[in-house]
């Protein structure tokens, strides 16, 4: 095969001419960008089935309560991860502003997690206990009302709807049919837990405690009956409390 | 790979075509740009050096760490230690300060007051406002009326604790009665009336003098004789023109009917010693520190 066009280094020479065979015949070539694919395919998707070593193991992660679970269940209806992220990132701004940063462990329950990817509201990924539960109904009445330069929407109508409390328990069993580890027994007595968990005067308080270690059991929203609120303000008021910092060492190749 | 052999030149241009040809017009087979071509070669050199110099490949029990050993939690720790360490000598003199002293000392003064309106636009602004002059039931930081008392160490014992939450078992604690099964309509209209008339108000004075004794039977334990408050109850002074909730007629009737529990988050957990002291000299020269 000689050169002799004067512009042109010629056609693709040896190995690299046998291209035009899978160019030329479409079976090949589909068979080959399949072949291509699974290579990216494995390398980002492989690692997922060996969830154990990607989720450092931390002290104090438990699965949600069911009044926190229905809590989450508004967050999401709500589309809250729309402005606000829960994931702090390492980076010196993000830890000095919001807290540690974010780990594995602390969306292992979450399904789905509620990462989210824009930050039109702050993160609240460690949000619990930084506020209020007054602070938190004043705020999800009329944000403006406490602060003022804010752009976020009202949300009063949540101390309108009652929570369902079936409802609840139903989405607690479907979590538990998705992996949370979830006993029967909490699966048992879910609905009675999300009503107990928004009464301090509730006879399971310590049971529920039992289950759900460190769940804050108050009338959240100050209102009579289980609101959409107390539910709300209940998953927000865990948020970022679960991990025990006390016994975690980071492991810093991660 | 017999095509491959055929030459079909362009007879404008004198170059190879591919031998696709629509309507009768050929594609010329024109090389790639040499300079194109190293630059890709060279990503791909680049994409392998950087997986054998960062963490990439995922294996069995965790990805390949890399030669650099860099890891982003690595960064942050030392992107931190960097300006805890440049900070470090002031923020211990500030940690141990005694905070009465420190206008004696201007540049611990201006290291606390900046530090601390960054602590408090981050955590405390929410409920405060981030002028400080808070909101119905959250109080105003910049005037001269306390709850609990406006000195450092109140201020500081305050942002340490907490008021009435349930995290923190030092925090403060009072708790107001709720006067609306206790009293009649009348003797809670009677209240309301004494109590403009203490903070010099517009009312009536034939209830408001009615409304006297009950406020000296039930109010005055915590509020005082007076209804100047007590700053170790947390009993607002009621004499003053400053309301957290509204000295208004159907704002004093709730309160005096339902009472009032105001809740503040403790902050000892979530803030440093240097943090802690900061903020409370940055809270008590907002004006009305005492």
């Amino acid at each position: 095969m000689s050169d002799t066009t004067p512009n042109s280094s010629g056609p693709a020479k040896g190995f690299l001419a046998k291209h035009s065979i899978l160019e030329r015949s479409p079976t090949l070539l589909l068979i080959s960008s399949l072949l291509v694919v699974t290579i990216g395919g494995i390398v980002e998707i492989a690692p997922l089935f060996y969830l154990e070593n990607t989720i450092e193991e931390v002290d104090g992660v438990r699965p949600y309560s069911p009044l926190e679970l229905a809590g989450r269940d508004i967050y999401v209806r709500e589309g809250c991860y729309v402005c606000h992220s829960q994931m702090i990132r390492p980076m010196r701004d993000e830890v000095e502003r919001y807290g540690h940063y974010s780990l594995a462990a602390e969306s292992m329950y979450d399904h789905p997690h509620q990462w989210g990817s824009k930050r039109t509201g702050p993160d609240l990924a460690r949000v619990g206990g930084k506020y209020s539960d007054d602070w938190h109904v004043d705020h999800l009445i009329k944000p403006q009302s406490v602060v003022p330069e804010s752009i976020m929407p009202g949300y009063a109508y949540l101390l309108d709807t009652m929570v369902d409390a079936q409802m609840a328990a139903d989405v607690v069993s479907t979590h538990a049919f998705i992996g949370v580890p979830y006993t029967e027994e909490m699966i048992e007595i879910a609905a009675a837990d999300v009503l107990a968990q928004a009464d301090p005067e509730t006879d399971l308080y310590d049971d529920l405690l039992e289950r759900y270690p460190g769940a804050q059991i108050r009338n959240f929203d100050g209102e009579p009956g289980v609101s959409e609120m107390d539910a709300l303000i209940a998953y927000m008021q865990v948020l970022g409390t679960m991990v025990d910092f006390s016994t975690f060492t980071p492991d810093a190749s991660r | 790979m017999s095509s491959q052999n055929k030459k079909d030149i362009d007879d404008v241009t004198g170059i190879d075509t591919t031998g696709h040809s629509w309507d009768g017009i050929k594609e010329l087979n024109n090389p790639l740009p040499r300079w194109w071509l190293w630059c890709f070669y060279l990503t791909i050199i680049w994409g392998i050096g950087y997986t054998i110099a960062y963490p990439a490949w995922p294996m069995i029990s965790g990805a390949t760490a890399g030669v650099l050993g860099y890891s982003t939690r690595g960064e942050v720790a030392e992107d931190i230690a960097q300006f805890e360490e440049a900070n470090a000598e002031i923020s211990a003199q500030l940690a141990s300060a005694d905070l009465t002293t420190l206008s004696d000392n201007p540049e611990l003064l201006r290291y606390a007051s900046s530090a601390g309106a960054a602590v408090f636009r981050n955590n405390c602004s929410q409920c405060h406002g981030s002028g400080a002059a808070g909101f119905t039931g959250y109080p105003n930081l910049l005037d001269d009326d306390w709850l609990w008392g406006g000195d450092f160490d109140n201020i500081e014992y305050t942002i340490r604790h907490g008021i009435r939450n349930e995290e923190d078992w030092d925090a403060r604690y009072s708790v107001m009665t709720a006067y609306d099964e206790i009293f009649t309509d009348e003797e809670v209209d009677a209240t309301v009336q004494y109590v403009r008339q203490i903070s010099d108000q517009d009312h009536d004075a034939t209830l408001a003098a009615a409304g006297e004794e009950l406020f000296l039977n039930n109010c005055a334990a915590c509020h005082g004789d007076n209804g100047m408050g007590n700053y170790d109850l947390g009993a607002p002074n009621l004499t003053d023109a400053i309301w957290l909730y509204g000295g208004d007629e159907a704002s004093l009737e709730e309160t005096v009917r339902y009472a009032r529990f105001g809740v503040m988050p403790p902050w000892g957990e979530r803030l440093s010693e240097a943090e802690i002291k900061a903020v409370t000299a940055y809270v008590h020269q907002l004006g009305g520190g005492e």
